[in-house]
């Protein structure tokens, strides 16, 4: 269990079912086991199991031997390796399908939902999906649903932040329209969704005008990982004493190049602009997605006109 | 940060060179933990102890190589040291300063038997 956060491995429940894996498995000995398995078309797990053999003298141990020698062996591998992997799938699945991805972190209660309800509403006519990451329940899910738009829930139990392994899973589930908006509602927490790429086109950090001016101080990890910034909730700025220009500053001084955007989801002001930012992004996701299947397109035909030359 | 979750990669990717390298047991890992990167280093070895009981990597001894952090200040037009991410410039005091290295969370090696 995490000394930090308290994350136990094998919690996270998909839509009310457990994200564990199972496959029958049958090995050259006899013997079957089953591993659940669902898998995204290149998403790959490692199955290899070791075998042991039997000496002719009774002992057994596993294939290759080297007895008692020390060795050295070079991994030079970043650790997060892994979610790495099943990040870069998702991204070139989303790619290949014309889908603008945005994964959302915040604080809890910096109003994320009611944000992507206002949205959703607003884009009428535009295809959106929501991916919602909470520890437990499936209301953020359901207000959602309630919009018209599918989404899927997963809760991460002990977890506190989405991994790219349950995205991929969920977007299998989710079997999304091409040029759709996918938006990641991920777990609130303004720590640890910031180190885990989930295979989005960028983060969006939400920061409400009820919390601190200084909070991109307090967290610069966060807020140097996402591209924008939106600020949540200018309707309450007249009751509170929140310094706006203050806010975006140390936004900016710990990420110049990050965008800001003042929103109120309730009221309205700021949506126009956030909206554009959207219809921006999936105009991109459409020409990324044209170039990559004029790649593919290319390069069959070249290989198509090599198999027709005469051989030599 | 999430010392368990790292304890957990790094096991994972014992586990696989295990399977590809061949060796039934580790006797020494070597981390290289960026001054940046947030992690907590007694954290991390307490984490480890515990997700690798009963692993190729039980008992193994962990030694962690912490790189350095630097950047790169755009107002003085140099790379400078750093140590936290969030740190002024050590010359000049300002913030235009670019993260360029110490962030890196990686397994260097393995002796193994």
């Amino acid at each position: 269990m995490c000394t930090t956060c308290g994350c136990g491995e094998g919690e996270a429940r998909i839509d009310g079912a457990t994200a564990h894996h199972g496959r029958e498995h049958t090995h050259a000995d006899g013997t079957v086991h089953s591993h659940d398995h669902v898998h995204l078309a290149d998403h790959a797990h490692d199955h290899d199991h070791e075998h042991d053999h039997v000496h002719a003298d009774g002992t057994t141990h596993s294939q290759a031997h080297a007895h008692g020698a020390k060795r050295m062996v070079q991994i030079e591998q970043d650790i997060l390796a892994k979610n790495k992997a099943y990040a870069d799938q998702n991204r070139l699945y989303l790619a290949e399908r014309g889908i603008f991805a945005l994964n959302l972190v915040s604080s809890p209660g910096s109003g994320k939902t009611t944000l992507l309800c206002r949205t959703i509403a607003m884009l009428a006519g535009q295809a959106v999906a929501v991916i919602e990451g909470d520890q437990q329940t499936s209301r953020d899910a359901e207000r959602i649903r309630a919009t018209g738009a599918p989404a899927i829930q997963i809760n991460t139990g002990k977890g506190c932040h989405l991994d790219a392994h349950m995205v991929g899973h969920a977007l299998e589930q989710l079997d999304l329209k091409e040029n759709s908006l996918l938006m990641i509602e991920n777990v609130g927490n303004l720590v640890c969704p910031a180190a885990f790429d989930l295979g989005e086109a960028l983060k969006v950090v939400i920061l409400s005008v009820t919390e601190g001016e200084d909070k991109p101080l307090k967290y610069p990890d966060m807020f140097r990982a996402a591209g924008l910034m939106l600020l949540n909730k200018t309707d309450l700025l007249p009751h509170l004493d929140f310094d706006v220009d203050a806010a975006i500053g140390f936004a900016r001084r710990v990420n110049p190049k990050i965008r800001v955007i003042r929103v109120s989801a309730t009221r309205g002001e700021g949506m126009d602009e956030w909206l554009d930012f959207l219809r921006v992004g999936l105009a991109q996701a459409d020409m990324t997605k044209q170039e990559t299947m004029d790649g593919l397109k290319r390069r069959i035909a070249q290989l198509e006109a090599q198999l027709q030359r005469p051989s030599p | 940060m999430h010392e368990v979750s790292l304890a957990e990669g790094v096991l994972q990717l014992i586990e696989d060179a295990a399977r590809q390298q061949h060796f039934s047991k580790v006797t020494t890992v070597w981390l290289e933990i960026g001054q940046l990167a947030g992690v907590e280093g007694e954290a991390l070895r307490f984490c480890f102890d515990a997700v690798t009981r009963g692993s190729v990597a039980e008992g193994a001894q962990l030694e962690i190589v912490a790189t350095p952090g630097s950047g790169w200040c755009a107002q003085c037009s140099a790379c400078v040291a750093l140590s936290e991410s969030l740190g002024a410039c050590p010359r000049c005091g300002g913030y235009r300063v670019r993260v360029t290295g110490g962030t890196e969370m990686r397994v260097k090696e393995l002796e193994v038997i």
